[in-house]
């Protein structure tokens, strides 16, 4: 039910995010989402791609550190208050929020939210509870 | 085992009275020979007879680098050029070269005084050395090669660089012993790691390490990724080269090679001479040297000198490891730092690489310390909170070593530069 993620550690330094994704790009990824989380001086840049794990290794290659991660991808009605509704599920459990980001799942024509709540397992048990579609890893990277 | 226990073990108050028979043929020798020392000694009203205990040497004007610059090229020999069989330079990094010349009795002494280093380092007939200073005008190459082929062992002239070579060299001739800068040093064990070697592919018993500035850490550092004891190598190319003080397996300090070189601790400020245990600028005359014999001459390098008896059982006096370099210290609003202090700061972290540097600016009136550290799968985080915990931890402990606050600036794996010889740590962009 967890989707990994990359976390890659970036100067905030011109190029520095170019540099990163060519090096995905010759290793053929294909990008799902992405977020950047950015100070005034480092960056963390966020990446659900599929082959998380072949992904991490040719980065690390190249000089990157790289974390993995879980994130949960929750569907999401795309209409207002859509967000607001999964965020309140969270919310009534009493789980905290480290950060999200959203995308457009174009085929299905439906949003997903990606969610990194303090506790994962936490998460994923109360939007089960609350009757939320929780998306499996092989339909984020399919879609 | 010790080279030439005679004179490594004489009985200090022999060692003095060798010290100053030897001193005061120098300053004969130097006062007849050299032009720049008759000239000085006569502006001071000294005579050589008027050295008639070994702390009359005070009274002998102090010899800085600038001088022997002055002197550039030949001017300090003391014999005819044609005896002079080899010459050397400073790296000339600061201004012109100083030019060291040797006579064939020169080397010998040199030979003598590493063999009796590398001899405490464990080196003998049967190892294999593998000589990663650069051979050519720096001293550090051919002064290793001189001790080593005075023992006997097998050396491998590598000089620096082809870090892949060496690697393979070390592991398919067996090298036992290792030379190498710190840094170098270093860098040599992440390419072991990097081409997918352990310290079991390799047969290193010992490694000396030296010309650069170094810390306690970073030797454990050295010891532990390559698995083998590290001694410390101190000298310097005006007075001879590497073999001024070598480090016996107590890891306590240096002995220096006192029947060939006599030291003084002074303040760098008034150029009064300290006492045992003061920290000061190490001050160095030869008591030997034929072509150019050199006398107090300021190293620039802060250490202090103990007298106490070593458990080695050698009676040579020990110098410290040079904690600084009376010129690299940095005046930052006011407070003195040195290099060796923010390094120590950075090994207490786990994870941290041991490769940063630090930038010295002056925004708006004020010096501002930064200090770019690499970052480390160890040291990442998924979460910016963390990463700016991390930070602040470094300054907090920089912060505890120097008594100021720096910026420290996380910077990707990799991208500081690495040094194959000399490495520069700190880069000063204040206008002053």
């Amino acid at each position: 039910m967890r989707i990994k993620q990359l976390s890659i550690f970036l100067e905030n330094k011109k190029g520095r995010m170019r540099n990163a994704l060519d090096v995905l790009a010759e290793g053929g990824f294909n990008i799902r989402a992405l977020s950047i989380a950015d100070t005034s001086d480092f960056g963390i840049l966020r990446l659900i791609v599929p082959e998380p794990d072949k992904a991490k290794e040719i980065l690390e290659k190249n000089n990157f550190v790289v974390k993995m991660g879980y994130v949960i991808a929750v569907e999401m009605s795309d209409q207002p208050g859509g967000l607001s509704t999964i965020l309140g599920i969270l919310d009534d459990s009493d789980i905290n929020l480290d950060y999200l980001y959203a995308f457009v799942d174009e085929k299905e024509e439906r949003a997903i939210v990606l969610l990194h709540p303090e506790d994962i397992n936490a998460g994923i048990e109360a939007l089960k509870n609350a009757g939320g579609t929780i998306i499996p890893s092989k339909d984020v990277y399919n879609w | 085992m010790i080279w030439n226990e005679e004179i490594e073990c004489m009985p200090p108050d022999e060692m003095k009275k060798l010290q100053l028979k030897r001193l005061q043929d120098t300053v004969k020798r130097a006062y007849e020979n050299v032009p720049y020392y008759k000239k000085r000694f006569d502006e001071e009203g000294i005579k050589p007879e008027d050295i008639k205990t070994l702390d009359d040497i005070q009274k002998l004007p102090l010899t800085t680098k600038d001088d022997l610059r002055a002197a550039y090229p030949f001017g300090m020999f003391a014999v005819p050029r044609r005896e002079i069989v080899e010459v050397h330079t400073s790296s000339g990094t600061t201004g012109k070269p100083t030019v060291s010349g040797y006579t064939r009795e020169d080397i010998k002494i040199w030979s003598e005084v590493m063999a009796r280093g590398l001899t405490m380092f464990g080196l003998t007939e049967d190892d294999i050395i593998q000589n990663t200073h650069g051979y050519g005008l720096f001293t550090g190459g051919f002064g290793v090669h001189y001790g080593a082929q005075n023992i006997g062992a097998t050396v491998i002239p590598i000089s620096t660089g082809q870090t892949r070579r060496q690697i393979e060299i070390m592991k398919d001739f067996g090298t036992t012993v290792l030379i190498v800068t710190p840094s170098y040093g270093l860098y040599l064990a992440e390419v072991v790691e990097d081409e997918g070697f352990t310290k079991e592919d390799l047969s290193l018993k010992s490694i000396g390490f030296g010309a650069e500035m170094w810390t306690e850490e970073m030797r454990q550092e050295l010891q532990k990724r390559f698995d083998a004891p590290a001694y410390n190598i101190y000298g310097l190319t005006e007075i001879m080269g590497p073999g001024i003080a070598l480090e016996c397996s107590e890891q306590d300090g240096l002995h220096v090679m006192e029947d060939h070189f006599y030291p003084e601790i002074i303040d760098s400020e008034t150029t009064e001479v300290l006492g045992d245990g003061e920290k000061g600028e190490l001050v160095l005359t030869t008591l030997t040297r034929h072509g150019m014999p050199i006398i107090r001459f300021r190293t620039k390098d802060v250490t202090s000198l103990k007298s106490e008896t070593c458990p080695c059982g050698r009676s040579h006096r020990k110098i410290d490891r040079i904690t600084g370099r009376t010129d690299d210290m940095l005046k930052i609003r006011g407070v003195a730092v040195f290099p060796s202090q923010i390094e120590k700061a950075l090994l207490k972290m786990d994870g941290i690489e041991p490769h940063y540097q630090i930038i010295a600016t002056r925004p708006q009136h004020l010096d501002e310390l930064e200090v770019r550290v690499e970052t480390s799968p160890q040291l990442f985080s998924d979460e910016v909170k963390e990463l700016v915990g991390i930070k602040k931890k470094i300054e907090d402990l920089i912060h505890n070593e120097i008594g100021l606050r720096v910026q420290v600036t996380l910077v990707e794996p990799k991208t500081l530069p690495r040094s194959e010889g000399k490495a520069v740590r700190v880069i000063d962009k204040r206008e002053l």
